[in-house]
């Protein structure tokens, strides 16, 4: 019995050891890492020096128009997310027809998989001034400049994230148990109020890890605002990305790093916390 | 609300559609569709530098996605037999590498790799027996290992998800007839999780080939083809660049589709 136990636990961690290996390889110690430099100094030809100081997290409000930028349009655009998402879903989960809903949830999965990169090049393409400008031009409304706008960032991420908004509310919708609706309306109920009492409770759980999955992406997005805000709508992404690489202050770009994964962890308790509160389950998973 | 649903599948794919177009068009000009050509698509291929970028993609996507579905599905299968403390330890690991934007993972792999590097390279140099000593760099292994985090934490959550769907039944059944335990996995267990284990393989390739921000950190002095694509559209839009795009999006939306056709397989039903 002794040497059967000894094989099993011997398996079982063979089994587990690489990932486990790579997981502190490159999650926990880079975080711990990234955690050390948040709080040194910047060497004088760039790069990191050990100290202990809090001058980094100090310095934060250098970088006031990036974090603003950033907590005024991730939230902004997780609700235009949401606005546009939870009809298609509930359209997708309730009423489309058995073999059309197959087919469209696949057209709803491809974009989530395919590269950010290339479907924000198509707006470039069509923002651009060869684009809907030119349409317009041609009807009479001469240069309107769409490109290197907040708006274009903002439809940039509706364009990048709505599927991934859609998948979790879908879920969350097709697993509602239609006798309630029926059982609400039974009972006097409105369809509004059949919505608001029953499907849209029931859905939060979708709702609210859609919002925070998009939000919490939307914090570290970078190509959307450099290709679409044209250097001109600076988001968190885009400070990390020059502090990085091009002005090479480490502990200070650690010490925003550090912060964005800390309202990230904020984001996600809330919505958590939003959720159980409201219909009692917690979260959907998306695998 | 049909309308509107409409309205909405026009906006996800028109653009791309539009990308797609005009990667045909005979004219350098974007606004005017001229004629039918397949001219974008022989200068992207005979561009030496795309086509390098294009190779290393390959290689970094075929490798970390290699490893991934190893290293994942070994996971899941291994965290079938731990206790539930363990297991919600390594889910919250998963979790995390799953959810934590890519500018952070690639920044902090960025930094703890270099400050690895620093300590290793003066020791391999000092222990070296000639004048030249192999130096560790960003490169390769580096995008391998960040696109792999990822990659790994998806195919065990498909794979974990497919295992706790399995019929236990059958597991029994095939121990009671005096199946070995390694006859058991190859012949009940592997047939029912595998193709788990291809779409997660599929979908690790399709992240690693499309990712762009991970790899802009830690790629070093080596180019992929997304970062290369950004590069070029940074210098302009052109049509030799709509010509890559819808090679890659072609390449993306048949490996997802192969991979969500696998994961709605029927169970073999033997």
């Amino acid at each position: 019995m002794h040497g059967n136990k000894f094989r099993h636990n011997l398996l079982t961690a063979l089994l587990l050891g690489p990932a486990a290996a790579w997981l502190v390889v490159f999650l926990v110690l880079p975080f711990i890492a990234i955690a050390v430099f948040s709080v040194g100094e910047r060497a004088p030809e760039g790069g990191y020096q050990a100290a202990f100081t809090l001058a980094q997290y100090a310095n934060l409000p250098a970088r006031a128009t990036a974090f603003w930028n950033t907590m005024m349009l991730a939230p902004m655009g997780a609700l235009a997310c949401l606005l546009v998402a939870y009809p298609v879903a509930y359209y997708l989960a309730l009423q489309a027809a058995q073999r059309w809903r197959l087919i469209l949830l696949a057209l709803v999965v491809i974009p989530f998989w395919t590269s950010l990169l290339m479907r924000t090049y198509a707006w470039m393409y069509v923002l651009g001034g060869r684009g809907i400008p030119a349409l317009l031009a041609y009807v009479g409304f001469e240069d309107i400049r769409l490109i290197n706008t907040p708006g274009a960032v903002l439809l940039g991420i509706v364009y990048g994230y709505l599927p991934l908004m859609i998948l979790p509310i879908y879920v969350s919708l097709e697993r509602l148990d239609r006798r309630l609706l029926e059982a609400s309306a039974d009972l006097g109920a409105t369809p509004l109020s059949t919505f608001l009492g029953v499907t849209l409770k029931l859905s939060l759980p979708g709702v609210m890890t859609g919002f925070s999955l998009v939000m919490i992406l939307l914090l570290g997005e970078y190509l959307i605002p450099t290709l679409l805000g044209g250097g001109k709508v600076f988001f968190i992404g885009n400070a990390l990305v020059d502090l990085f690489l091009q002005s090479r202050n480490w502990p200070f770009g650690s010490a925003i790093a550090i912060t964005l994964v800390l309202v990230s962890v904020v984001v996600l308790i809330a919505a958590n916390r939003i959720s159980t509160r409201v219909s009692g389950a917690r979260r959907v998973d998306l695998i | 609300m049909r309308a509107f649903v409409i309205a909405v599948f026009a906006f996800l794919y028109l653009p791309i559609a539009l990308v797609v177009l005009f990667s045909f068009n005979a004219g350098h000009h974007a606004s005017e569709f001229t004629g039918f050509s397949v001219q974008w698509y022989g200068k992207a291929l005979a561009n030496p530098f795309l086509v390098e970028a294009l190779k290393n993609s390959l290689f970094i996507a075929t490798t970390s996605a290699s490893l991934a579905a190893l290293c994942g599905t070994a996971a899941a299968l291994g965290l079938a037999r731990v206790s539930l403390r363990t297991r919600a330890v390594f889910d919250a690991l998963l979790g995390a590498a799953i959810v934590v934007p890519g500018v952070v993972i690639g920044i902090s792999t960025l930094v703890a790799l270099v400050q690895l590097f620093a300590v290793v390279n003066p020791f391999l140099a000092s222990i070296w027996p000639d004048d030249q000593p192999p130096r560790l760099s960003l490169g390769y292994g580096s995008i391998i290992a960040a696109h792999g985090l990822f990659s790994m934490a998806l195919v065990t959550m498909i794979v974990g998800t497919r295992l706790g769907s399995l019929d236990r039944n059958l597991v029994e059944a095939s121990s009671d007839l005096y199946a070995t335990p390694l006859t058991t996995f190859r012949s009940i267990v592997l047939p029912q999780i595998m193709p788990a284990v291809v779409a997660g393989f599929l979908l690790a390739f399709t992240f690693s080939f499309d990712d762009f921000i991970v790899a802009f950190f830690v790629a070093g002095a080596q180019t992929t083809l997304p970062i290369y694509v950004f590069a070029s559209i940074r210098r302009g839009v052109t049509p030799e660049i709509n010509a890559i795009a819808t090679i890659v999006l072609v390449a993306s939306v048949l490996l997802v589709v192969l991979a969500q056709w696998q994961l709605r397989q029927r169970k073999p039903s033997n």
